[in-house]
């Protein structure tokens, strides 16, 4: 019973569209169209995160007995390096800006283009080099270091081949340095007359939060790595001790921006979820210029509390107060979204539809997560819980529970636009709900084998562990099953889906006033905005409210 | 060595029962806000089900109370939580006067510990139940970290730094010690035994065996005047290099004006990189031990200057300007 308004029947594509409008591979691989760029990072970011999922079911798969299952040690330390890596820095990073952010920043502030389309097209070609280095490392030795770099371990111990991993990162740090400039520029000068600041929606706000933290984090990053390549490749010191560094700088310096890459990988989610509310309630957001402001307070606060990841390298006392005193700070912010996308809810008119689910599952999953990050924030229980499982389910609670979860919510919520298609909705339901509870079986059991003292890049691990861990691992395979359908059916739907009309739910923003899918030049002619975000009652053109008649809905809104 | 506890390992340490309801407040919390807000979506989504395809919401756009209320509440409980944690994390940075020192090497992929009376341990730790312990710990290569989880307590071990922690084990039991900073190919194997015997049992063990060679403030002192540390350093203050005599634990005047307490840190650092704090009115002559000595070495050079503490202190040539015994 789906709740979604009745549609006249038959639908037809539009006949020219950015998908067919010019045909062959060197149309798409010199595309500088906004639309296409994301399509190719869809496809790019999908299969790292194919890597990195196979890596991650070995680790459960080799988890599965105490003394490890699978694999060796060496392999074992690979297989937990490369699959952070490759999620963390091909997939979680990119995905929502890149894929998302890139098909709908210009089409939700009613632009034709991003400011810098070429650049667009250079930001991909710099992630796939980067890719490439990084593949390379994963295929001639594979990695042993930790995604997080420790050194000296990374810069002098390991035998893996770190120098193209951390050549790789570098690579791709211009890729993320440049999409975030360019969505900067865009949003400031390209929103279409009337599309203020205070109406543009959420997610914008959310990209440009993320934006501002990929301007100014990322080089730092950059930088870092390429200091441990070169104190392994020419033995310059910086953070070897035996050559007069300091191992502790290095962690300040990965975690300025590492971080604040968490933010990267949470706020344009929690963009997806500003969207997929109100929409799906029917009404306008609950306190709108909270949840904007909040997505800022996040990516500003966020770069001053990277030393909570080194409360026990025996940094100062009063350094730990304080980054302690400032990690509770920017909870706060945090707080205030969830405490608004509930709000959001009262006196909705609320639908049942796929993305509405995800969005229901990111708040249900990313209260857990922002909950455990205030054990680990708090410094007394952090002596304990540090460097185990705990941090591990944290971590995963926030990126794959929230982020991912916002970042599959949104491509069902946007999947219509991009493809022009509906994929099967029970199906999409099923996924959700396969999703939600496969998460919580993989991840809920290690917060109390992290409690327990389990450490954290342990291939074995003593018996009293193994019975948490077998359903950590059962629990994987549902979730497993949970990302392949959508894989399927998604794909599934290109060709054979039900076409779905310019706007089916319908939604407020502007990316819903022109066909599915868009043209090229995303507005027939530059819109002009007069109404509210989100708001419902004066809109027309959507066809709602209890005097429109049904057969006069969303059919309208694009010619 | 899990307690029969599902979710709490053993309480075996002074910290173990303050982390504990530590924890237990922070779950509280959590769940009262979990359970409260899982709840209003449950409900709103049954209540606020869209009964027909047309209808839309209610256009409330915000309120003001409502948003001071939820960053108050939710402000003042984050305050209690980093009071009381950093309480209790102050307290484990802050070892008391009277602990009893031991040390502790990691390197890939094992721990070398050694009792106060020179006695050697592998991947073993007995300590005494009802005495305060410190362990003074440093690495011989990469980031490793001890973490003892029914004390409740961990500490990294860094190459070039010296880290402490203490803690006062309560009930004599033998508990499981993990490296968990990640170190390498056998990080996962780099773990250990806690046992924490009754002081009489302790010192029984501990006299179970010992040769001088064994003990540090014995090998320090050969290792004193084989590096030919002596030479300099002489006792009575008339050497080229100020006397050690009640240095460790003191306060060090150098000669850019400031002052350094003379810790375990700052000994070390002044026998690998000697120029990095000159004594006042002494000339940066001595060579840096950097790379020359192990760890093992330099914590035995440590011991012996530390036994120093109570020889008398020249009125000339003193390292030391205030005997600051703690």
């Amino acid at each position: 019973m789906s709740a979604t308004p009745p549609k006249p029947p038959g639908y037809q594509l539009p006949e020219e569209h950015y998908l067919n409008a010019t045909y062959g591979l060197r149309s798409w691989l010199l595309t500088t169209d906004h639309k296409r760029i994301a399509l190719l990072y869809l496809a790019s970011v999908t299969f790292f995160f194919f890597i990195g999922g196979i890596f991650a079911t070995m680790i459960r798969i080799h988890l599965l007995t105490p003394s490890g299952y699978l694999v060796t040690p060496e392999t074992y330390n690979k297989l937990f390096t490369m699959h952070g890596v490759a999620m963390i820095f091909f997939f979680l990073i990119p995905s929502i800006p890149a894929v998302l952010g890139n098909f709908l920043v210009p089409m939700m502030i009613g632009a034709k283009d991003l400011a810098f389309p070429k650049i667009n097209l250079l930001s991909w070609y710099i992630y796939l080099i980067g890719g490439s280095f990084v593949l390379y490392s994963f295929a001639t030795g594979g990695l042993d270091t930790g995604w997080t770099f420790y050194t000296p371990l990374s810069s002098v111990y390991s035998n893996s081949a770190v120098t193209p991993a951390v050549i790789g990162i570098f690579i791709n740090g211009f890729s993320s340095i440049l999409t975030g400039l360019n969505f900067v520029v865009t949003i400031h000068t390209m929103r279409a007359p009337g599309m203020t600041w205070f109406r543009l929606p959420l997610f914008v706000w959310a990209q440009y939060a993320t934006s501002i933290i990929f301007i100014l984090g990322t080089p730092v990053i950059a930088i870092t790595l390429l200091l441990v390549g070169l104190e392994r490749g020419l033995h310059l010191g910086f953070f070897n001790p035996a050559l007069g560094g300091d191992p502790i700088l290095f962690q300040h310096l990965f975690w300025f921006y590492s971080h604040p890459a968490v933010y990267i990988m949470i706020l344009p989610a929690m963009g997806v979820i500003s969207e997929i509310i109100p929409t799906f309630a029917r009404k306008p957001i609950f306190g709108y210029t909270f949840i904007a402001a909040s997505s800022i307070a996040i990516a500003v606060i966020g770069f001053f509390v990277w030393a909570h990841h080194m409360f026990l390298t025996g940094e100062s006392t009063y350094s730990a107060l304080a980054f302690s005193l400032l990690s509770y700070l920017v909870a706060i912010p945090s707080a205030v979204k969830v405490f608004n996308w509930t709000s959001t809810l009262y006196k909705g008119s609320i639908s049942y539809d796929t993305p509405m689910l995800y969005a229901l599952g990111f708040i249900g999953l990313f209260l857990i997560g922002g909950l455990t990050g205030l054990f680990l924030a708090c410094l007394g229980l952090d002596i304990h819980i540090h460097d185990t499982y705990f941090v591990v389910a944290h971590f995963h609670y926030i990126m794959v529970g929230g982020a991912v979860m916002g970042y599959v919510g949104g491509l069902h919520f946007w999947w219509p636009k991009i493809t022009g298609k509906l994929y099967p909705e029970f199906l999409a339901r099923t996924a959700a709900v396969v999703l939600f509870v496969g998460f919580n079986l993989t991840f809920f059991p290690q917060f109390i084998l992290g409690y327990l003292g389990m450490p954290r890049r342990y291939h074995n691990y003593p018996p009293e562990f193994q019975v948490l861990n077998v359903m950590s691992t059962a629990g994987a395979s549902i979730l497993a099953l949970g990302y392949l359908l959508p894989m399927i059916y998604l794909t599934w739907s290109m060709r054979y889906g039900k076409v779905a009309g310019p706007n089916p739910w319908p939604a407020t923003g502007l990316e819903w006033r022109t066909p599915s899918p868009p043209p090229t030049e995303n507005f027939d002619e530059t819109p002009v905005v007069d109404w509210e975000p989100y708001d419902y009652r004066n809109r027309p053109d959507l066809g709602l409210g209890a005097t429109t008649p049904p057969s006069l809905a969303p059919a309208h809104g694009d010619d | 060595m899990q307690s029969q506890l599902p979710f709490y390992p053993e309480q075996a340490s002074n910290f173990a029962p303050s982390v504990d309801s530590l924890m237990t407040f922070l779950i509280l919390v959590s769940l009262f806000f979990a359970v409260a807000i899982t709840a209003a979506i449950v409900f709103f989504f049954f209540k606020f089900r869209r009964k027909s395809p047309n209808e839309v919401g209610v256009p409330i756009h915000g309120d003001m109370r409502l948003e001071s209320t939820w960053i108050v509440v939710p402000g003042l409980l984050s305050l209690a939580m980093f009071a009381w944690g950093a309480v209790v994390y102050v307290d484990f940075r802050h070892p008391p006067a009277d602990t009893l020192d031991i040390y502790v090497i990691g390197k890939q992929w094992m721990w070398k510990i050694q009792q106060p009376n020179g006695r050697r341990e592998i991947n073993e730790l007995h300590v005494p139940v009802g005495r305060n312990v410190k362990l003074v710990m440093a690495s011989e290569d990469v980031i490793h970290d001890f973490f003892v989880p029914a004390f409740r307590v961990k500490m990294d071990v860094v190459p070039g730094h010296y880290n402490t922690m203490w803690f006062r084990p309560t009930k004599a039991g033998r508990y499981i010690f993990f490296c968990s900073q990640y170190c390498g190919t056998n990080h996962a194997v780099m773990d250990g035994w806690v046992t924490a015997m009754e002081p009489s049992d302790y010192a029984a063990w501990l006299s179970g065996s010992t040769g001088a060679d064994d003990n540090p403030v014995v090998a320090g002192e050969k290792l004193f005047a084989e590096k030919a540390c002596a030479t300099c350093h002489l006792s009575n203050g008339t050497g080229r290099a100020p006397s050690l005599n009640g240095v460790y634990g003191g306060t060090v005047h150098l000669a850019d004006g400031s002052n350094v307490t003379a810790d375990d840190g700052y000994i070390r650092e002044s026998i690998l990189v000697p120029n990095a704090k000159i004594v006042a009115g002494y000339q940066p002559l001595m060579p840096a031990f950097q790379g020359q000595l192990t760890e093992e070495q330099i914590m035995s050079l440590t011991a012996y200057i530390k036994s120093l503490q109570s020889q008398p202190v020249p009125a000339t040539g003193a390292g030391v300007t205030v005997s600051g015994k703690k």
